[in-house]
């Protein structure tokens, strides 16, 4: 099962700062272990966010990005009280979404 | 031309390797280390740590709501901030991770040789590293204040002095070569002078944490087990005297700064 997510999301001046960090291995596929056998790709793919029901951002993940990625991202609007949900998809078919409400 | 064309290449050489450069290079870490403060990963451990706490595990099924950390049983808030302390009921000076090791025997019945003989980042040794993350968490930004008033405090902060200044090993290193003037550093970390309190604060103030570079917690066991290893000397055995006693040293010596635990690392 993949770890939860931690999320933050605040809402200033109309615009909300939402702010994630992923508990995920990344690992690439290049690697390999102490016997020399490589280690599979195991990485995330796609990252969906939404405002309430809205999609605001959709992004590809490959390989380069670091374990425990952490991302940063802006979008008009939101407001107190609203809703923030994250997923994420890998390569192995394994999904977390996480939510929480925006300060 | 072509002459003139290489005289500039070498000046160019030159201004690039002038300490000036290095100097502004070796700041960086600093902007770096403040844009992920709020994204540090180590917060992944925390969060794993305080659900780790409540969760019923070991022989005895039970949680460690009742690990009483220095400030009473189940208290967390603060209590990182007072260790290494003198426990009565173990009769001994105990870090965080020998205290929880303690915790982990009483409340749940967890053989502590597990501990002690495992592997960093494996087993319950990487269990008890996500509970460091919680605990420490739980004293951010408190002040240190270790209580060195106890007759086995004196022993262990004279006995960890004392390691801090042995030299020993393949290279005849103490921890005091590379820990006891200002402005050293190997590559582009900063080595804090842990003579001095502010130094001593910095390095006991900012791990446990995590490593940006290896993905990886690292609590103060293994910083201190990494130090031995540097130093080419016999590693020391978990939660020994040895590295509670320069854990009480450093702490000792830090006492009255601000805790950033836990912290991040290049």
């Amino acid at each position: 099962m993949a770890s939860p997510m931690r999320i933050r999301a605040a809402a200033k001046e109309g615009v909300t700062e939402v702010r994630v960090l992923m508990s995920h291995v990344m690992e690439t596929g290049q690697r390999k272990d102490s016997s020399g056998a490589l280690i599979p790709a195991h990485f995330i793919t796609e990252l969906t966010a939404k405002h309430n029901d809205k999609v605001v951002l959709s992004a590809e993940f490959g390989p380069s990005v670091s374990t425990n990625p952490y991302l940063a991202f802006k979008f008009n609007g939101g407001a107190k009280g609203d809703k923030v949900a994250v997923t994420w998809v890998d390569n192995k078919g394994e999904t977390r979404t996480d939510e929480v409400q925006v300060s | 031309m072509r002459k003139q064309l290489i005289a500039a290449a070498i000046g160019a050489g030159v201004a690039l390797a002038s300490p000036a450069v290095f100097a502004q290079q070796d700041l960086n870490f600093d902007e770096y280390r403040a844009m992920l403060e709020d994204g540090n990963p180590a917060e992944l451990y925390e969060m794993e740590g305080e659900e780790l706490w409540k969760t019923a595990r070991g022989p005895k099924n039970a949680t460690l709501e009742q690990c009483d950390l220095g400030l009473g049983p189940g208290v967390v808030q603060g209590a990182a901030a007072q260790l290494p302390r003198y426990f009565a009921d173990a009769d001994k000076v105990q870090d965080l991770e020998t205290r929880l090791m303690y915790c982990m025997e009483k409340q749940q019945g967890i053989d502590p040789a597990e501990i002690v003989n495992g592997k960093f980042l494996q087993g319950e040794r990487r269990q008890m590293a996500a509970l460091v993350a919680y605990v420490v968490g739980q004293s951010k930004g408190e002040k240190i204040a270790v209580d060195l008033s106890h007759p086995k405090m004196k022993e262990m902060y004279a006995l960890g002095e004392q390691a801090f200044y042995y030299r020993t090993g393949a290279m005849d290193f103490a921890c005091s070569s590379c820990h006891s003037q200002d402005g050293k550093r190997i590559r582009a970390t900063q080595l804090p002078n842990i003579t001095k309190p502010e130094g001593a604060a910095a390095g006991w103030g900012s791990w446990p944490a995590y490593r940006v570079s290896n993905s990886q917690f690292w609590t103060m066991q293994h910083r201190l087990w990494d130090c031995f290893r540097q130093q080419r000397t016999a590693e020391p055995i978990f939660a020994s005297d040895v590295t509670i006693a320069l854990s009480v040293f450093m702490a000792g010596k830090g006492n009255g700064a601000e805790a950033q635990w836990p912290g991040v690392k290049r």
